[in-house]
């Protein structure tokens, strides 16, 4: 067809590619947590890390969630968390003051003295904690946020990691701000 | 509250009953028997198909024709994964069904039970929501829900997977009220207003367009708002294009009227989108094969987006108003908003008009007619002629589908039933039959492909047990005829795997099952054949449509393409790969 000359083209939204920690709270029914997760199979979308636990109210859980990617997908995802019947409440807290926490137990492999007292000075200065000792390990018990853990693990990482487990994020915000701002609705 | 004591089965048939169904889809088995033997003496209508995927779209087209949820009932294992198809096909069009399935025993599930599979599972990411009963007590209420979610804010199908022991178990149970079902379900709240702001604003862009366009799509269908949808054109003099789905929400032979849009849309359509300053959207989800190049599509135009699904707004398409509300809601605001403040729209669209006429002159939808081989496009005109324009329409996936969409004009909502989304062969006969059954006073055409209608041909059988007077057209080219489009214009017309070389004789099989057969091998015999179906009313008839073996729908945009390279006119085959210029 060439009745159309000229090309026309919708301007395209640029592409921001970010992090985001989604929290929902959700009915605590079983199978609610295959249908966040298989949501985000089905669609192809990347989970850093997903976090479920009970909160104080009966039958009321809440799960965190951290994604990287486009903001178009991300709000895409958060759409399609609100449209379950069983989620209550999905917020994108990243832009918001928050807290994030992580719990990481990682065993060390402890080689020699200079070895133990090294990582026992690392532990102290990440405010960690060793829960369990061996011949020849150590295992450490640290939170915090992503990228102190992060940095923790790159520090001890030459002494040789034997193991390693992470909660994945928690993240609340946090309530100074949020009442300034008025989005605890 | 008073309490009553019943089986789980028995209270299955009492909440079907307190939601007023009139008729139920399906076919027993092992974990579903208890249920089949309290539906024994239901006070409503029990259709035994043969096929469980020809139960659900049974129960879709019923819903699609009614308005009402469609109800299907299959057993466990086999049974439920029979109904996938028929739940995806529900699913990708929005529409309401409650699909009851029986599972084994609760002490047997996990174990790999006899006819036992996971459908909750299975099922998950193609309904609205799925339920496992796994208390008697729960029972009541998780049905109510499940109509209830079915049938509210963006419909859709919801399933309910209930263990032999329940429906065998007996308990005192009372069915809950409707206040109840919403307080069980906090987290679903559908918006159905509509923000006044967006409303105000979108008003303010409809009085300022110059060039503008309706694009009404499924969700005013199922809506209902068919009669704002032409409110809303007619006080505003705007075109009205719909989608497939859309079909039947504005009268098409309204000379506000541009007919479909998209892939197969008509070039006054598509070029009307193209060169739009507004975009109304209402009901309509950007879907792929309407926008084509996505950043082509009405390239300058601002959008105003009216969709229940917040999830559907902005999902595809940047949108520049968007509305989440219902549509039949939404657009009665946007009426009286715009009505409080008119504006000269008579005068305002004189130009727009006149240039969109010129466009339906200048490539009007049309076919190279023949007197010696008949035409498929000159039977679907055919059908509207014989029918007065009045008939409901389901349609197969396919060529046939296409020309029945284009060449039927459709003026009430509900008219044309297909499988838009999922593009489901198979759909269109058993749809017809549950139109039929919801809407007896219609006459029900089903137009099918040679392909499509072997894919639940055996549900000849249930039309002709419970004297189902539909009428089954199949346009029969002897192909899979819109892959081998596709072939010849895509793929140098390597025709692999399209061929229907061998097929049964469609009369003796019609004939075989009971049902009338009849044939058209001529066009002088297309409408013979048409008057004499029309007289038979009691039992389905099909008719055999002997038609052009490679007749070629058009106009196309190529998947994935710019409006601009519509192909609009069939060229010969050795042109293939020159069919269509890049604008
Ligand atoms: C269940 C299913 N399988 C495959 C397809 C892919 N497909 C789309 S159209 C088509 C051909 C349909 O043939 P027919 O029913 O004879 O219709 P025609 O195009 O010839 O009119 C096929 C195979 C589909 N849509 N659905
Ligand atoms: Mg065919």
């Amino acid at each position: 067809m060439q009745d159309i000359k000229v090309v026309k083209t919708r301007p395209e939204p640029e592409k921001k590619i970010g992090k985001h920690i989604i929290t929902v709270k959700v009915q605590h029914n079983f199978g609610v947590l295959a249908r966040i997760t298989g949501l985000f199979a089905g669609r192809g979308y990347n989970i850093e890390s997903l976090t479920v636990g009970r909160t104080h109210e009966p039958n009321i859980a809440r799960i965190t969630i951290v994604v990287e990617g486009e903001e178009r997908v991300v709000e895409q995802i958060i759409k399609q968390l609100r449209k379950l019947i069983e989620t209550l409440k999905v917020r994108d807290i990243t832009d918001l003051p928050h807290i994030e926490r992580e719990l990481a137990l990682i065993k060390i492999h402890t080689e020699n003295d200079r070895a133990r007292d090294e990582i026992m000075r690392l532990v102290n200065i990440f405010r960690g904690k060793v829960v369990d000792v061996s011949q020849e390990s150590y295992t450490v018990e640290i939170t915090g946020d992503n990228d102190k853990i992060e940095a923790f693990i790159d520090l001890i990482r030459p002494f040789g990691i034997k193991e390693m487990a992470r909660t994945g994020t928690l993240a609340m915000v946090r309530e100074s701000a949020a009442s300034k701002e008025g989005v605890l609705d | 509250m008073q309490m009553k004591k019943k089986r789980g089965a028995d209270i299955v048939v009492d909440v079907l009953v307190s939601e007023g169904v009139d008729t139920v889809f399906g076919l027993p088995g092992g974990a579903i028997m208890e249920v089949y033997d309290a539906l024994f003496d239901a006070p409503f209508r029990n259709v035994l198909t043969r096929h469980e995927q020809a139960a659900c779209h049974m129960a879709d087209g019923y819903a699609r024709a009614t308005g009402k949820v469609g109800v299907v009932i299959a057993t466990s294992g086999p049974g439920a994964t029979n109904l996938v198809t028929g739940l995806a096909t529900a699913y990708m069009d929005s529409i309401p069904l409650v699909a009851i399935t029986g599972q084994v025993p609760r002490h047997y599930i996990g174990t790999d039970a006899f006819q036992e599979a996971d459908v909750i599972g299975i099922t998950r990411p193609i309904t609205k929501h799925n339920f496992l009963v796994t208390d008697i007590k729960d029972l009541p209420l998780i049905l109510r829900q499940a109509f209830y979610i079915a049938k509210t804010g963006r419909p859709g199908p919801v399933l309910v997977d209930i263990p032999k022991d329940i429906t065998q178990q007996v308990s005192e149970y009372r069915i809950p009220t409707d206040e109840e079902v919403k307080e069980s379900l906090p987290g679903y709240n559908p918006h159905t207003e509509g923000n006044p702001v967006q409303i105000k604003k979108a008003a303010e862009l409809i009085r300022k367009a110059t060039k503008p366009v309706l694009y009404v799509g499924g969700g005013a269908v199922l809506s209902d708002a068919a009669e704002e949808v032409y409110k809303l054109a007619k006080l505003t003099n705007i075109p009205v294009t719909t989608t497939n789905m859309g079909k039947g929400a504005f009268p098409e032979n309204d000379p506000l009227s541009l007919h479909m849009l998209g892939m197969h849309g008509t070039y006054y359509a598509n070029m009307a989108v193209y060169n739009a300053d507004l975009l109304i959207a209402i009901g309509a989800r950007f879907d792929d094969r309407v926008t084509g190049k996505i950043t082509e599509f009405a390239p300058e135009a601002k959008i105003i987006h009216i969709d229940i699904d917040p999830a559907s707004i902005s999902k595809t398409i940047t949108v520049d108003v968007p509305i989440v509300g219902d549509v039949k809601t939404v657009l009665k605001k946007l009426i009286k908003e715009l009505e409080s403040k008119p504006v000269e729209w008579i005068a305002a669209r004189e130009s727009w008009l006149k240039q969109i006429q010129e466009w339906k002159e200048k490539h009007p939808l049309t076919y190279r007619k023949s007197d010696k081989i008949i035409k498929p496009q000159a039977v679907i005109e055919e059908i509207y002629n014989v029918t007065g324009g009045d008939a409901i329409i389901s349609a197969g996936v396919g060529q046939h589908q296409m020309w029945a969409a284009m060449f039927y004009k459709y003026s009430y909502p509900r008219q044309f039933l297909n499988s838009g989304g999922l593009g489901t062969m198979g759909f269109g006969f058993p749809a017809a039959v549950g139109a039929k059954i919801g809407r007896p006073e219609k006459t029900v055409f089903a137009i099918e492909g040679d392909g499509s209608f072997i894919m639940n041909v055996q549900d000849l059988a249930t039309a002709v047990q419970y004297r189902v007077p539909v009428k089954i057209a199949i346009i029969n080219n002897g192909f899979l005829g819109m892959v081998r489009q596709w072939q010849q214009f895509f793929y140098d017309s390597r025709y692999a795997s399209v061929c229907l070389s061998v097929q049964p004789d469609f009369v003796k099989l019609a004939e075989s099952f009971g049902a009338v057969g009849l044939r058209a091998t001529k066009p002088s015999e297309v409408r013979e054949v048409l008057v004499k179906a029309m007289e038979i009313n009691d039992r389905p008839v099909l008719i055999d449509f002997v038609v052009d073996r490679e007749e070629n729908v058009l106009p196309m945009v190529p998947a994935g393409k710019s409006y601009r390279e519509m192909i609009l006119t069939p060229k010969q085959k050795s042109e293939a790969e020159t069919m269509y210029l890049v604008g």
